[in-house]
């Protein structure tokens, strides 16, 4: 007899739909599954075969064949499992074919027979909406993280035994409680913290209220690392649809269980993570830092230490928001839509400039600096030169914290959003050159200065659009839509350094 | 203008025994003193010695007219000028050497080169590994000499050389580079760039014709050219025994002036600076001290067009930076002025009044 149930793999973060067909002939008993799958699906046999049994039903002891379609996909990971007992249970005449039709099951077996949490249950639920299959069975623990997809009915069950009951209609499993936000009880550090650094704070606030990017140079021990660390508490809260992003990218890559993130993503990787690491890649490809960094942060600390290529290989994925990765016939798409903060030192022994301490040649210097990528300091939006703060400072109450440059940050980012209803665009940084054209309105002492430090000669075309939309997050803060010459004036000052130094260069 | 048959022989030997210097003891500017038949004993002593057999001598007297002639096409294959020492437009401080450069060959101008080299020279040299002050001080002299109407001359290699020749060019480029090999090739090959630039307005010059190659006894020849072509020699950074205090002894052998910028204590750099002012020379600390040594003090300012016609506002700013108060955080919270700081350091920056140096500091470019 023949039995078929829908499941869902993982393409990249794209759920995509495969049908587990299992025939069960008269023969030598005999488990094959075809349909490209790897070790973990050839696995799966022994574990749908102990399953089946311990759960107090029987294996047939017959030609038993699995195929898993489309055939031509490479299918990758232990998530089939569920499916294919129950396909298989179904195929032996254990329970009516039919109600399986209208169900999708994912889920890993354990010999046991308890159903076991895979990797990317979001996605699969969002699959199961897309095709409109209207339940689909999942572990019990991952019942609340498929719940966030509206529209379909999720059943949670522990094991194979109540998968069999849910799917037969005999007991079917409450519907999992509306899922909570997760982890917003988690106290993040405050910027109430940092004593002085004003110029910093001012950079932070507007790279934070425009979701631009930003650099941070100083000596060792002036705070870079700690001002990035306090720059998610500033940030807007996600709205529903970025944190089901981030919550899908984040159950691919097995990295949460559970329910929506609320938080917006704070990956710092090492410098010592491959350009794989950090843009995605590897067999099967997994998400990089830059994807799990998606709606979040990815904070670069020591960038002169990274690997060249991997710096690099962030150019794309910072300009387009995405990330394409080839493997083999296919192309997956990652989401990289973050915000890249970088600190770094101004010279190889951290004191160039600022303390008579540094005795770094200029080559030393520039030697470092050409560490630094230029293509990608051009796409750094707001330089930060962090300082050592004052002993005054140091004494003195903190100059603001988190909260109220949070409402700042929130009210900017709902111009913006006003601003640019409508439009694939949502916060400031990422305007491109038509919607810079058509949404942000420039005063004439705007155009005459921006026309100004294009001809300086330190800026690039690209940086010009750079400095157009700090501009308009200045403006933005200041509760103006109209951009004036003062708000570019600004923008190129926090921006890298403009024309007379390009002579300094050797 | 040009070179006579005779100073051109002259060139034509110096260049000819070169590789046979480079395996000597005595000074520089001693052996180049020597007339044509003392330096062609002092060879054959070093030829002997190596056993090396050479026709150098017949040559010497076979070089012609043609061979002159021959030597003036291949310069001006070069796009060089020659100008020799019996010419009468010949810079005269250069007569202060035992043994002038024969020929001097000139790339960007004759014209140009003997108008530079009246209008008060000043030498502004040190090590090839400056630190960041040193990078900054120099440019920042080099421009405002060069704003001053006063001539930079320096010798174009990485560090201090080309900072120096950089502030020149910032303030319009009249500056002269000498160059140890030819002077129609740069010296090193990456300053290629800055080469290009010098020749817009100013000129570089050198001892040796073409296709001569750098020694090390030529770095030491040309030194001894920009010691002697300068009034005043500024020393910015450099060690003990460096190439920079080689060109300060060089002046001082010529009787031509030394000023020296002190720097850090803890860096190795202000070694040699310090070594000279301890002796005596003139302490400079910015462009003003260096037209206070060239015309006496007081008697002329510098001038700079860049700073008149700012605001009161700029001014503040400009006026915070030189105390000290330089970086974008302190200039925020000291409030030196009312309007809006990044606003005001946009505007100077963009009208190249002050520029940004490593580790963020605001340098006034004046």
């Amino acid at each position: 007899m023949l039995a078929r149930v829908t499941t869902f793999a993982i393409d990249g973060v794209e759920p995509r739909r495969i049908f587990v067909e299992v025939d069960i002939r008269p023969g030598l008993p005999a488990f094959t599954i075809v349909g490209l799958g790897d070790t973990a699906v050839r696995e799966s046999r022994e574990r749908v075969r102990a399953a089946i049994q311990n759960s107090g039903y029987e294996f047939p002891q017959r030609r038993i064949t699995a195929n898993l379609a489309p055939a031509s996909l490479r299918k990758v990971g232990p998530g089939f499992d569920a499916a294919l007992a129950l396909a298989v249970l179904a195929a032996s005449g254990q329970f009516d074919v039919s109600r399986l039709a209208d169900v999708a099951v994912y889920g890993e077996l354990s010999l046991g027979g308890t159903l076991r949490w895979a990797a990317g249950t979001l996605a699969v639920a969002e699959g199961a909406r897309r095709h409109r299959v209207p339940a689909l069975v999942v572990p019990l623990s991952q019942a609340r993280e498929a719940s966030l997809i509206e529209g379909i009915r999720v059943l949670g069950v522990s094991g194979l035994r109540a998968a069999v009951d849910a799917v037969t209609g005999r007991e079917i499993p409450p519907m999992p409680l509306a899922a909570l936000p997760d982890g917003s009880g988690a106290a993040e550090p405050d910027l109430a913290d940092v004593r002085g650094q004003s110029v910093a704070l001012t950079a932070m606030e507007i790279a934070a209220a425009g979701g631009h990017n930003l650099l941070l140079e100083g000596p060792p021990g002036t705070g870079k690392t700690m001002l990035a660390r306090r720059l998610p508490s500033i940030l807007p809260p996600m709205a529903r649809e970025e944190a089901l992003e981030v919550t899908r990218v984040h159950s691919v890559a097995g990295l949460h269980r559970g329910g929506l993130i609320a938080t917006r993503p704070f990956r710092a990787p090492h410098h010592t993570v491959s350009a794989a690491g950090l843009v995605g890649g590897g067999n099967p490809p997994r998400p990089g830092e830059a994807s799990l960094a998606h709606r979040g942060i990815l904070f670069l600390d020591e960038l002169a230490e990274f690997q060249r290529t991997a710096v690099e290989a962030l150019r794309q994925p910072l300009e387009d928001g995405r990330v394409t990765i080839v493997r083999g016939q296919r192309a997956l798409v990652f989401p990289t839509r973050f915000m890249l903060i970088a600190a770094t030192n101004p010279c190889p022994c951290g004191y160039a400039g600022v303390d008579q301490r540094c005795s770094c040649s200029e080559i030393d210097i520039k030697r470092y600096e050409r560490r630094l990528s230029g293509p990608l300091l051009d796409r750094m939006d707001l330089l930060v030169n962090v300082v050592r703060p004052s002993e005054q400072e140091m004494r003195s109450a903190p100059i603001t914290d988190s909260a109220t440059l949070r409402a700042r940050v929130i009210e900017a980012r709902a111009r913006q959003q006003h601003r640019l209803a409508g439009t694939a665009a949502s916060c400031n940084g990422e305007l491109d050159a038509g919607l810079i054209h058509a949404r942000v309105r420039l005063d004439d002492d705007a155009v005459a200065k921006l026309g100004d430090a294009y001809l300086a000669g330190g800026l690039s075309a690209r940086g010009r659009h750079r400095v157009v939309r700090v501009a308009q997050t200045i403006a933005d803060l200041q509760g103006r839509d109209l951009v004036t010459g003062p708000d570019v004036l600004a923008a190129v000052t926090l921006r890298q350094q403009v024309g007379a130094t390009q002579s300094m260069a050797a | 203008m040009a070179a006579c048959d005779v100073c051109l022989r002259r060139t034509w030997l110096v260049e000819r025994v070169s590789g046979y210097l480079e395996y000597q003891r005595h000074r520089v500017d001693d052996i180049l003193s020597l007339e044509d038949q003392l330096l062609i004993e002092f060879w054959r002593e070093i030829a002997e010695r190596r056993g090396v057999d050479d026709e150098l001598e017949s040559e010497y007297h076979d070089f012609g007219v043609a061979e002159a002639d021959l030597a003036r096409e291949r310069a001006q294959a070069a796009g060089l000028e020659l100008i020799c020492a019996c010419d009468a437009a010949y810079p005269e401080r250069l007569r202060r050497l035992f043994g002038p450069p024969a020929v001097l060959h000139v790339a960007g101008g004759l014209r140009r080169f003997i108008e530079l080299a009246q209008a008060d020279p000043v030498a502004i040299v040190g090590t090839r590994h400056p630190t960041v002050y040193g990078t900054e001080v120099a440019q920042t002299l080099g421009r405002g000499v060069s704003v001053s109407g006063l001539c930079v001359v320096s010798g174009m290699a990485v560090g201090i050389d080309a900072a120096a020749h950089r502030g020149a060019l910032a303030a319009g480029g009249r500056t002269i580079a000498v160059l140890p090999g030819c002077a129609a090739t740069p010296y090193p090959k990456t300053n290629q760039q800055l080469y290009d630039q010098i020749l817009r307005n100013g000129v570089a010059v050198s001892e040796l014709g073409t296709g001569t190659s750098v020694r090390k006894w030529t770095l030491i020849a040309r030194n001894r050219i920009i010691a002697a072509l300068c009034e005043l020699t500024i020393v910015v950074q450099g060690k003990p025994r460096s190439g920079a205090l080689s060109t300060a002894k060089l002046a001082r052998r010529v009787g031509s002036r030394l000023g020296a910028v002190p720097g850090s204590v803890l860096v190795p750099q202000s070694e040699g600076p310090h070594g000279l002012l301890r002796d005596g020379v003139v302490l400079i600390r910015n462009p003003q001290d260096v037209l206070d040594a060239v015309f006496g003090a007081g008697s002329r300012e510098v001038l700079d067009p860049v700073l008149n016609g700012l605001s009161e506002d700029q001014r503040a700013v400009i006026e915070a930076i030189q105390s000290g108060v330089d970086t974008l955080s302190a200039l925020v919270s000291k409030r030196v002025h009312t309007g809006d700081t990044l606003m005001l350091l946009a505007e100077l920056e963009l009208a190249g009044c002050v520029r940004r140096a490593t580790g963020g500091r605001y340098v006034v470019t004046a």
